[in-house]
């Protein structure tokens, strides 16, 4: 297959986009039927021709096609099969590419499951999805082709990072891709009512399971990523607040607030310009974290090639859609009728409180991500906002979204009375207090402020979680009861919640602990030497060479023991891999629920002596517990029977009755 | 031309910084107590190296952050205090060695930032909840309920039930 | 009217926001910036290169306008930068000295020999201490001192014919007119 086929498909792919964001739309406005019907077989084409693009390079990289320069500067004949194809996201052009497959992808998906929403409406979403396309795709072809050729041939590939070479972060990319992209989803539908003018419950309703599907992703994503530095990276550093990372938090936290803001425009009818808004900010915030990790604009570890042409392009695009978007809520917002009143105290409060908190805590993340640029381009002075920083203010900010945590699902909607709920609260509260105190005295691990608030925080968000279950099961009784009620319409999304709650505190305890607990020992070591550390006997029994597929490896072996049992046998590398030559460190880890033994090597220091850092980390598989726990909790709210429902026709509601209660809505 | 010339230069900058993250820092600093090390340890996360891309120098394997921490290190073992250690190296530097940005009027932004932040939105958030009650929906008017019905095909009473 | 103008906010944030990032595509992040302009020269002193028994210090680069020029041979676009320094060397307006940063003697003798000797002197710094009193974080690196041996301009990276003309030669000119 020549790579020519995959540019022409390409440009091919981009005839569709810009059918798919102009016809539809137009038609949707003038309302010509046949206009938009366009919309599907535009994003049917759409994804085939991108389709056929993507897997020529990866036919490419399989079959070490060297005179593709992307080939060529990624690929490499001994890379094993499985990162010869996660190679083709490896660096810039082809991660590209990825983004713009997942893109015509979810379009089409979107196009396929729409049957409770009527056809202009669609089209319009379709279109708005087609415009970002036709970004992506020209970015592509005018600035970052996958297909360019080089030169005379190299007879060998530049070898892919070996850094990359691994199967959590071959997965990572096309995990966060799938939420940035489906941020899109409801990104464009909040255009799409904004263009309609008619912002309702229905709109709220439709969004919801992608917007969540989306967020799910981006969870795992970053969860991913998280791990993934750590036990590839060598010091058992998990986050580091890293431009790149912060570009996709940021997004996760604006998509946080989103999904639960969704809820109560969905069941109330209130916030819906806040809604709009935040489904707007998630998009925007996927597009310039792309912007900030292509244009080297910032520095990061994570950063692709930086090439400010490239990075004037993203821009231009930036401004076209964000500022688009913003535009027309500037224009139209104004319209749209405000929904059912609510309490100083009520669900409502405690959502918008949370929701403001979460945007917040977004614009301080951005505020530090990006402060560098800001004052040295006013000429401020250059300085550095790094990861002390950053903690600090999350640390600062997270208790109070977590006490919001805790009332938000005793409250009622509309109106809570602050004295039943303080009731309702109150043992929960002496509960968290005590748990809290306890922890801090020196009665365990010598005692620890910070643990102390980690408890008080998770058992706060615990107990409140036991509250609102004994509330539910009220009018449940018996096994038989709860059992029923798993079954129930919209319990998916209330186990959901309590899921996704449930590993915020799992998280919150997973970094605590580790932070405040962990013990680390740098220390030069003979073999046949024993150190202790942590309640364990490290012994450790020398260096080997090893080859490896692509490299060559020096491999330690450290036994490991707990009250004279071997708890462990673990083997940390230092890696030279034959192309790039980098040596790379591969941690010997002995994971655990309660904690993580983590051994890495470093320098020989003559005469099979070798530096070896030891680390005992408590807790610390409790941080992607709790992203697990939250992905999961998202992925059962989002396939809530009550979604499911409206797809099957004849249990949507009479066309007439709604088009009426609509009309009248809307005013 | 100039595109070459720095990317060559950057190439140097790498040389004399080594790899790209993935190493492992270990040094054989000698401290006469183990709070001694914690102390060492602590200074030197609080300060950026300066060829890298956005890494402390604890965590740092570049060769400018091994003389670094030297340097550090000796000021340390000498009995210089951590205002000292900074001044030094911030004179010779600028306020980019610190990885946290230092608090003077020019950075109150970013050390207050956060908080006028978030005072906005609680000033944001009574006024939104205060609006609110201004405008408060109680329940359905007798005449919402008529249209209510006319649109739905319902009798009153039918309507009832189904609440 | 005021109650439209609130839902331009967003919008308006955002501009400000891309003509910040706009500003950014022209800034390079990992250019550090000397605080040591407008500062007396830090001192020191140094064995030379060539001839390790005398020292080169700050007094040798007081009373005239000088430059100091951080380089190794170790760092590849110091050799491109060379050329340029032979060419300001010839035209004898100034005296430049070089740093010879964290390298090995013979292979800077070595090169200074196959390549041409612009300097007046060099000051080898082993273990690149005096390179961190001058805030040196990666070669090459040029310094210009005016004739009270105050620095007045830092330039990071190498050397260009353009630089030379824009930057270096001009200032260097407006440094000797000075007393």
């Amino acid at each position: 297959m020549t790579p020519e086929l995959g540019n022409f498909a390409l440009i091919l792919g981009l005839c569709m986009s810009l059918v798919l964001a102009t016809f539809p739309l137009i038609g949707s406005i003038n309302n010509t039927p046949g206009w938009i019907a366009l919309a599907r077989p535009a994003a049917w084409g759409q994804f085939f021709f991108v389709a056929i693009s993507f897997a020529v390079l990866v036919n490419a990289f399989i079959s070490n096609d060297f005179s593709v320069l992307y080939v060529a500067q990624n690929g490499n004949t001994q890379l094993p099969l499985i990162y010869k194809i996660s190679a083709v996201w490896g660096a810039h052009e082809g991660s590209l590419l990825l983004w713009a497959l997942i893109l015509s992808g979810w379009t089409v998906a979107v196009s396929l499951f729409n049957r409770a929403l009527p056809p202009e409406v669609v089209a319009r979403v379709l279109s708005v999805m087609g415009m970002v396309s036709i970004g992506f795709l020209s970015f592509l072809l005018f600035t970052s082709n996958p297909f360019d050729r080089v030169f005379p041939v190299p007879l060998e590939g530049g070898d892919l990072n070996p850094l990359l070479q691994d199967f959590g972060l071959a997965v990572h990319p096309p995990m966060l891709y799938m939420g940035y992209v489906g941020m899109s989803v409801a990104f464009s539908f909040a255009i799409a009512a904004l263009i309609g003018g008619k912002l309702d419950a229905a709109w709220a309703r439709w969004s919801r399971p992608w917007t969540m599907v989306a967020w799910v992703f981006l969870t795992i994503g970053i969860t991913l990523g998280s791990w993934w530095a750590y036990y590839e990276l060598g010091w058992g550093g998990w986050w580091f607040w890293d431009p790149v990372e912060n570009a996709s938090f940021m997004p996760w936290l604006a998509a946080t607030a989103l999904i639960h803001s969704l809820a109560v425009t969905e069941k109330r009818g209130a916030f819906k310009r806040w809604t709009v808004l935040l489904a707007l900010l998630a998009f925007s915030l996927s597009l310039l974290g792309t912007f900030l990790v292509r244009s080297g604009v910032l520095t990061s570890v994570h950063s692709f090639a930086a090439d400010p042409a490239r990075g004037l392009f993203i821009l231009i695009f930036l401004c076209l859609v964000i500022g688009g978007s913003l535009a027309l809520y500037a224009w139209r917002a104004p319209n749209v009728s405000s929904g059912g009143g609510f309490d100083l105290l009520s669900r409502e409060t405690l959502l918008l409180g949370n929701n403001l908190l979460l945007v917040v805590i977004t614009a301080f993340i951005l505020l530090g991500t990006l402060a560098p640029l800001i004052y040295e381009a006013l000429g401020w002075g250059k300085i550095s906002v790094g990861f002390p920083w950053f903690t600090t203010m999350f640390v600062i900010f997270t208790p109070l979204l977590v006490i919001i945590m805790g009332m938000g699902p005793l409250s009622r909607w509309k109106k809570q009375d602050p004295g039943d709920l303080a009731r309702q609260l109150r043992g929960a509260l002496l509960l968290s207090v005590a748990a809290g105190v306890l922890m801090a005295l020196p009665v365990f691990h010598d005692g620890n402020i910070w643990a102390g608030l980690a408890v008080l925080l998770a058992v706060w968000l615990l107990s409140s979680l036991v509250l609102s279950l004994r509330q539910r099961y009220r009018y449940r009784k018996g096994l038989a009861g709860m059992l029923r009620d798993l079954g129930a319409r919209g319990s998916g999304s209330y186990y959901g919640m309590l899921l996704a709650h449930l590993g915020v505190a799992v998280f919150a305890i997973g970094v605590t602990f580790v932070s405040q607990f962990d013990i680390e020992k740098d220390i030069r070591m003979s073999p046949g030497q024993t150190v202790e550390l942590g309640g364990h006997t490290f012994r450790f029994d020398g260096v080997e060479s090893v080859p490896g597929p692509n490299y060559r490896a020096d491999r330690g072996t450290i036994h490991v023991f707990k009250g004279g049992d071997e708890v462990a046998v673990l083997h940390p590398e230092k890696r030279a891999y034959l192309v790039q030559t980098k040596p790379m460190t591969e941690a010997g880890i002995d994971a655990g629920f309660t904690r993580d033994i983590y051994v890495s090597l470093g320098e020989s220091l003559g005469g099979g002596d070798w530096s070896l850092r030891l680390y005992y980390k408590p807790f610390v598989r409790w941080i992607w517990l709790g992203g697990i726990l939250i992905a999961l909790g998202g992925l059962l709210a989002a396939t809530d029977k009550r979604y499911r429902m409206a797809m099957v026709p004849g249990t949507a509601p009479a066309p007439a009755v709604t088009k009426r209660l609509a009309t009248e809505s809307s005013r | 031309m100039m595109k070459i010339f720095v990317s060559v230069f950057a190439l140097c900058l790498l040389l004399g910084s080594g790899t790209v993250s993935a190493g492992v820092t270990l040094e054989a600093f000698k401290f006469d107590t183990p709070a001694e090390e914690l102390h060492f340890k602590q200074l030197i996360e609080e300060l950026r190296c300066l060829v890298c891309q956005n890494q402390s120098l604890a965590d740092s394997d570049a060769e400018l952050a091994h003389d670094l921490r030297a340097e550090v290190y000796e000021m340390v073992q000498a009995g210089k205090s951590d205002d000292e250690v900074v001044e030094f190296l911030v004179a010779r530097y600028g306020d980019f060695v610190l990885y946290n940005p230092p608090v003077k009027p020019s950075t109150y932004l970013i050390w207050f930032g956060p908080f006028a932040l978030l005072l906005l939105a609680i000033f944001l958030l009574v006024r939104a909840v205060g609006r609110q009650k201004r405008t408060a929906v109680t329940d359905i008017t007798p005449e919402e309920r008529a249209r209510l019905d006319a649109a739905l095909g319902t009798t009153p009473s039918q309507q009832d039930k189904q609440r | 009217m005021t109650r439209y103008l609130r839902y331009l906010v967003p919008l308006a944030i955002f501009i400000v926001l891309a003509a910040f990032l706009y500003r950014g595509l022209s800034i390079d992040p990992k250019r550090v910036p000397s605080p040591l302009i407008g500062k007396p020269m830090p001192a020191f002193s140094l064995p030379r290169l060539q001839d390790p028994a005398a020292t080169l210090g700050n007094t040798d680069l007081t009373g005239k306008v000088s430059i100091l020029n951080i380089w190794a041979t170790w760092c590849v676009s110091c050799r491109a930068e060379h050329e340029v320094l032979l060419l300001l060397a010839r035209t004898g307006k100034v005296d430049i000295y070089g740093l010879n940063y964290k390298d090995e003697r013979p292979k800077a003798q070595q090169w200074l020999t196959q390549l041409g000797n612009p300097y007046v002197a060099n000051a080898f710094d082993a273990d690149g201490r005096v390179g961190i009193d001058w805030g040196v974080y990666g070669a090459p690196e040029t310094f210009i001192m005016d004739k009270q041996g105050i620095i007045r301009h830092k330039h990071i990276g190498p050397i260009t014919v353009d630089d030379l003309n824009n930057e270096i030669l001009p200032l260097i000119a407006q440094l000797q007119a000075t007393p």
